[in-house]
């Protein structure tokens, strides 16, 4: 075990499947002698080379498409967007190209796309986007989203392995304000649900950074008892873990860091409605980012992201119900 | 440069036994097109029976421009094949049974029903199968050919799109990045006059011909309508991506004979223009050759018809999809099982293992 941030989680795994696995290379812009922009691949050209640690053209289409050649020819590409909304300029080749491409012809196209998202540090419009629900939409994507240092090593480990184009959120205000044991050598973590924390009286279900304001959030509301339940993968999203903690706990509240409309959490609150109506003891509380783009200014940008205090203030009155 | 006007070419030159092919390897390129031609043309049939559901979209006229191109491709090379392009299928070994019940959307189709139309790819054969959005596949060809040169291998990615895909982004994209990293990989801009029903005239000011040289690549001008002119571009293209040189771009000028799909009455399109084309039909013109050698091309038109009928007896009788299958598949469980080999017909790739032959005894 060692004690590592967020981002030196990711690096470390990316480094430990680089040397195990010969066909995996890495894909981005500024990702090779600059390290990226983020410094997630820091040093890692000097250890792995040009080929290995690619700077490609400024050119996300070209990015993603010829990762889908390359993993159809047997390599195993992992594309890093710079920021999370950049991805919208592959996105065609992602949801046209890489996700249907298995159904269609048996074509197995093992991709790893990392969208370093969220906001929090005004980024604004362009550099503060949580794009998770336009890939939910789009069937033979897999997406994951970790929120701890460990997830975040194991579920990177994960997605290379896995024979699907997988989408991997890594959430920017994580890199470097979470830390946590790390264990060494390769692992993955499962693309299920994990409990943050066992409760009782009312169950918070978030993913990526909110599950981290969901702890804080909940750490004391007059001594209830308040389960966090950290989704880690949104497809497959894992129903039985949601359902179970419904039927423990019978008062949810959902929380987004995302747009509201068609938000993965709105995908659980359908599920929850659909399938756990009986165990129920209350409506169901989201708690999200209205829909709006994400603005700069601190104020404006605080206005409208979850805080610690919309999601206590949604707990109490979800338990006073 | 006018893209209209197809070079002119006199029956002497057309004789002309071209340096790289056997008279048996123009017998086969004019068979691979009788084959698309044939296969297309009943498919049509079938469609007006009811028996083709949604559209249907066929290469009638410019057959060479696959033909001709995927045969100079060797077995181990990859293709992302677009919808006018039957006959690089049949070039690779996809057996004509399985292609009308792809049209079909029956069970023994090459997506199983799950797509239509020439929207395959046969990964058993090295093939790609390609998207409606074009030139989506360019930038996969690109892929394909970056795994080769990441790997050191001496092999060759070859894809085909339209004029109207040179409109988009992902044009400029692909042909960028295999100019910038030096790829092993053949750009076919099949230049069929029209995009659906939009002309050339209003899709670019410049033939996109010129734009190779300014991503630092050659980019050659050939008569889509000459199967054998096709072959020896590409071959040449192939040579230069196996030498290490990088991409080419091709322009194959040809003519969509047809509407954009079988619900198209191409009234958009002058009379005269299609006639004109029609006096340039790459398949009479091979024939016009093999006939002044001798080649009884009388009989290849009887095999291929017998292939044919045989080839949708057998569809006819495939079962359709079973429809508890349609949510199966969507995502791989386990090692994904990667392309394969596809034939390689031209005789100078068994020449070339033959000279190896020769030298390992």
């Amino acid at each position: 075990m060692a004690t590592m941030t967020y981002l030196q989680a990711i690096s470390d795994g990316l480094r430990e499947e680089l040397r195990a696995d010969e066909r995996v290379f890495l894909m981005g812009e500024d990702i090779g002698a600059f390290g990226g922009a983020f410094k997630v691949t820091d040093g890692f050209i000097e250890e792995f080379g040009a080929d290995r640690v690619m700077d490609t053209p400024l050119a996300e289409s070209g990015i993603i498409g010829t990762a889908i050649g390359a993993a159809v020819e047997g390599l195993r590409p992992v594309c890093e967007m710079q920021f999370a909304d950049f991805v919208a300029c592959g996105f065609d080749q992602l949801v046209n190209v890489a996700a249907k491409m298995y159904y269609r012809q048996g074509l197995a196209v093992p991709l790893v796309v990392r969208l370093p998202s969220g906001g929090g540090f005004s980024g604004g419009p362009f550099h503060s986007q949580n794009p998770e629900a336009w890939f939910m939409h789009a069937p033979g994507l897999k997406v994951l989203a970790p929120s701890t240092a460990e997830d975040a090593k194991g579920l990177i480990s994960a997605a290379i392995k896995d024979p699907n184009p997988v989408i991997f959120l890594e959430h920017k205000h994580l890199y470097r304000r979470v830390k946590g044991d790390v264990p060494e050598g390769r692992y993955e973590t499962p693309m299920t649900a994990r409990v943050a924390r066992p409760g009782s009286d009312l169950v918070v279900i978030a993913y990526g950074a909110m599950v981290h304001t969901a702890l804080e959030a909940t750490a004391d509301i007059d001594g209830a008892e308040i389960e966090v339940l950290d989704l880690r993968s949104l497809v497959p999203l894992d129903e039985a873990a949601i359902l179970d903690s419904v039927r423990r706990c019978s008062k949810v509240v959902i929380v987004d860091e995302a747009n509201a409309t068609c938000a993965a959490g709105a995908q659980v609150a359908a599920l929850i409605a659909e399938r756990g109506f009986e165990d129920l003891d209350g409506p169901v509380v989201r708690v999200a980012t209205p829909d709006v783009p994400i603005p700069f200014s601190p104020p404006l940008e605080q206005a409208v992201l979850p805080s610690v205090d919309r999601v206590k203030e949604a707990c109490r009155e979800l338990l006073a119900y | 440069m006018a893209t209209n006007a197809a070079p002119a070419t006199t029956p002497a030159e057309d004789v002309t036994a071209p340096e790289h092919l056997t008279r048996d390897d123009r017998v086969a390129l004019l068979r691979y097109m009788l084959l698309m031609r044939g296969i297309e043309e009943r498919a049509m049939t079938l469609y007006r029976q009811g028996k083709v559901p949604g559209s249907f979209y066929d290469g009638h006229g410019q057959e060479a421009v696959s033909a001709g191109a995927a045969f100079a491709m060797g077995p181990r090379d990859r293709l992302c094949v677009l919808h006018r392009d039957l006959a690089a299928h049949l070039i690779r070994g996809v057996d004509p049974a399985r292609i009308f019940a792809q049209y079909m959307g029956r069970a023994d189709g090459l997506t199983r029903g799950r797509d239509g139309n020439v929207h395959f790819g046969d990964r058993t054969l090295g093939c790609v199968g390609m998207v409606s959005m074009l030139p989506d596949m360019m930038i996969v060809a690109t892929g394909l050919a970056m795994a080769f040169k990441l790997r050191g291998e001496a092999r060759c990615a070859l894809t085909w799109f339209g004029d109207g895909s040179t409109s988009r982004g992902d044009f400029h994209e692909a042909m960028n990045w295999a100019g910038v990293q030096t790829l092993p990989v053949i750009f076919v801009l099949e230049n069929n006059q029209y995009a659906y029903s939009t002309p050339t005239g209003r899709q670019f000011a410049v033939d996109p011909v010129q734009r190779a040289e300014a991503y630092g690549f050659p980019g050659v001008s050939v008569d889509g309508n000459d199967a054998e002119a096709m072959f020896e571009a590409t071959r040449a293209a192939r040579e230069r991506a196996l030498a290490g040189h990088g991409p080419t771009l091709i322009e194959a000028v040809t003519m969509r004979m047809h509407g954009h799909a079988a619900h198209d009455d191409m009234k958009y399109v002058p009379t005269e223009q299609v006639e004109e084309w029609r006096r340039r039909d790459p398949i009479d013109r091979q024939v016009r050759r093999l006939t002044a050698l001798g080649a009884d091309v009388d009989a290849l038109r009887a095999e291929v018809k017998a292939t044919i009928d045989a080839a949708v007896e057998v569809a006819l009788a495939s079962p359709m999809p079973d429809p508890a299958s349609a949510t199966s598949d969507v995502f791989c469980s386990g090692e994904p099982e990667p392309l394969g080999d596809g034939q390689a017909p031209w005789s100078g790739f068994a020449a070339a293992r033959g000279d190896a032959a020769e030298v390992a005894g």
